[in-house]
């Protein structure tokens, strides 16, 4: 296993001193060993895993990958966006109609041409948006194309008036909330206030089985590597490098020669893209989609997990959403009204004592233990290297 | 432009229509000036930064601008580059490039580099990265995302870094630089775009002697190929290398000529030499 390991750690290292590699092998380590032990084993042993601890963890991976959209956005180009959320909600909503068409006629009304909110609204005919949704791959083009094309055309107008700063956050935060309100109208068909629920199933599976369930956690999980991957990657090209660049100097950027606000533009959609795939993989997970998911705290909520992963690490936004979620988890069991206040405190103590969060505390925890084993190296005169690689990993 | 004037304008038969022809690259200097600034006039809120300037920059020369705090260089170079729109005026690129309708990315890509008073680097890249950033190459997203670096353009990088005296430092953080490292740094990213036109924004502040010798040396060397202005305060400096000094005043241009001649001229020590002898 240790050779193993460190053979992975070496291919990291060609492209810099990067960590992706094992922390992807850790996460589908982790995927496979839960999906095994809810699938493989009986409910009684003590190593199952319920399906709602999978769903639970699907959920979680869902809020690391709009983390990671945050994280590419924020960490990189210094674009705080407090409006992710939307984007995120909108890929949803593309799910969610799809699964909505999917009922067909075992709805509570019974109606096979017509969704329950519509019959309720006394609707004789469907809206043109909802025409083809009951097309998967339509469907998925769009969790794509919505939150991309709302993204370059607010992107296309803000970054190329040159809107920057806290003035950016605050239209985004605008938009948002916009898209809240517009959304709970009922005449915007989109089911008002109670958005789209009571979902049966997807391709033909049913979301109640377990296997589904499984599936949908596993598939999850692969997307968020391939999209760490990916970004890393995407970070790693000479457009990455001038994001950058953006980030530290805008108008030297320009200077010399690069129009900064179509590399904005571009990497604002990838950014919306990841966050409507992710809003996609969360729909069919929790089973409801509702103009909630578009409420600016949602947006700052994922903002502070990134902050505590740390950003501009990519795995920092992750397991910053992980662990995030995990707390809040605990936390609204405990004391339900408490949480707001908990996400504060983190907030203020990430800022003022973790200013490059767990994955900076990491890193110097880390060159520490260097300098130590250094010392202790000048000392004794023999060190294995695969011990060291083993500590840099944990 | 009104909807007739561009209806008539598509309807010329005398020319191509205007987004079929290949945008404009080649600088004209069949008169050997490389840059015309004609007229230029900019207030802000009543202050009036440029008050009517003219002033010619010969290809291949080397020219200092000099001034009293508030006399317009710095905003000139804004306006040359892009940053800020006059009021009033030209500034034409060769005869025919006219650049107060392009923006800061497409003056840059016609070869006119600008250094900034402060040192502006890339702090979080290494000194290689921030280089490469600045090559000479196709500046378009798609391109870039797709870039790699090919021997050719390797060898310009290890070119300039040896000319800015940074190869030893080629893989460390711009930020961890010293000042002076870091101006050298921003004239060497200057240099990788292969310029025509060298804007230099005080180069030589906050360098030790030796540094801003080295500095002087290395400005005397690029003019000639290139174009060089440089805008200075350090009136040793400027002797050290000017050709010719161009004085400006208030937003205008008070004399031009040699260091000896404008230090001879009445109204220069009136209002700027006088004052500090």
């Amino acid at each position: 296993m240790s050779g193993f390991m460190s053979k992975f750690m070496s291919f990291s290292r060609i492209n810099g001193d990067s960590k992706v590699a094992p922390f992807v092998v850790l996460l589908l380590t982790v995927t496979v060993l839960a999906s095994a032990c809810n699938l493989l084993l009986p409910s009684d042993s003590i190593f199952y895993v319920s399906t709602y601890t999978i769903t639970l963890l699907g959920k979680y991976l869902c809020y690391a990958m709009l983390a990671l959209a945050v994280d590419v956005i924020w960490g990189y180009c210094g674009i705080l966006s407090l409006g992710h959320g939307a984007f995120f909600a909108l890929g949803g909503y593309a799910m969610g109609m799809y699964l909505m068409r999917q009922i067909g006629d075992r709805g509570v009304y019974g109606n096979p041409d017509l969704p329950d909110f519509m019959v309720f609204l006394n609707w004789s005919e469907m809206p043109w948006f909802w025409h083809g949704m009951d097309q998967f791959w339509i469907a998925m083009l769009m969790v794509l194309l919505v939150p991309g094309l709302l993204a370059f055309v607010f992107g296309w107008l803000a970054f190329r008036s040159r809107v920057t700063g806290v003035y950016l956050s605050i239209m985004t935060q605008a938009l948002t909330y916009a898209l809240l309100l517009a959304f709970f109208r009922n005449e915007m068909g989109f089911g008002g206030n109670n958005g789209l629920t009571d979902f049966k199933d997807i391709l033909g599976f049913d979301l109640q089985a377990d296997s589904t369930r499984v599936s949908l956690f596993i598939i999850t999980a692969l997307l968020l590597c391939g999209l760490l991957i990916l970004s890393k990657k995407i970070m790693q090209t000479r457009f990455g490098k001038v994001i950058i660049a953006v980030r530290d100097g805008e108008s030297r950027a320009r200077f010399i020669g690069y129009k900064t606000e179509n590399y904005k533009v571009w990497l604002f959609v990838y950014s919306a893209m990841i966050a409507g795939i992710a809003g996609a993989l969360y729909v069919p997970q929790v089973g409801i989609i509702n103009p909630g998911e578009f409420s600016p705290i949602n947006s700052i909520e994922m903002v502070i997990w990134v902050a505590v992963g740390g950003r501009g690490t990519l795995i920092g936004a992750i397991i910053g959403a992980i662990l995030v979620n995990y707390a809040k988890t605990k936390f609204t069991a405990i004391m339900p009204d408490g949480w707001l206040f908990a996400l504060g405190a983190m907030f203020v103590l990430v800022t003022l004592y973790l200013p490059k969060g767990l994955m900076g505390l990491f890193a110097q925890l880390q060159e520490q233990l260097k300098e130590k084993q250094q010392q202790s190296k000048n000392q004794s005169g023999n060190d294995s290297p695969n011990e060291k690689a083993e500590e840099g990993h944990a | 432009m009104s909807i007739l004037d561009s209806t008539r304008d598509v309807m010329r038969r005398d020319q191509v229509w205007s987004f079929l022809q290949e945008p404009e690259q080649k600088v004209d200097i069949s008169h050997q000036v490389l840059l015309y600034v004609e007229g230029l006039n900019l207030s802000f809120d009543g202050f009036k930064a440029l008050n009517d300037l003219n002033l010619y920059i010969n290809d291949g020369e080397l020219r200092c601008l000099i001034g009293a705090n508030g006399a317009g260089k710095t905003t000139l170079m804004d306006v040359i580059t892009g940053k800020t729109q006059c009021d009033s005026g030209s500034v034409y690129f060769g005869q025919s490039i006219n650049l107060l309708d392009k923006d800061e990315a497409e003056i840059a890509q016609l070869g006119i580099g600008r250094k900034f008073q402060k040192p502006t680097v890339f702090e979080a890249h290494t000194v290689m990265d921030n280089l490469e950033l600045s090559l000479k190459s196709n500046k378009s997203v798609l391109p870039t995302l797709l870039a790699v670096l090919n021997g050719e353009e390797y060898d310009r990088i290890d070119e300039v870094l040896e000319t800015i005296g940074l190869k030893g430092e080629r893989m460390m953080l711009a930020g961890s630089l010293s000042h002076g490292q870091k101006q050298w740094l921003e004239i060497g990213m200057l240099l990788m775009a292969n310029p025509r036109l060298l804007l230099v924004d005080e180069p030589v502040a906050g360098m030790t002697v030796q540094e801003g010798e080295r500095t002087a040396e290395l400005l005397t060397s690029l003019a000639g190929e290139r174009t060089v202005v440089v805008v200075e305060h350090d009136m040793e400096f400027v002797r050290s290398i000017a050709q010719t000094v161009t004085v400006l005043h208030q937003g205008a241009v008070l004399a031009e000529g040699s260091m000896d001649e404008i230090q001879n001229n009445q109204d220069v020590i009136e209002v700027y030499l006088g004052e500090a002898p």
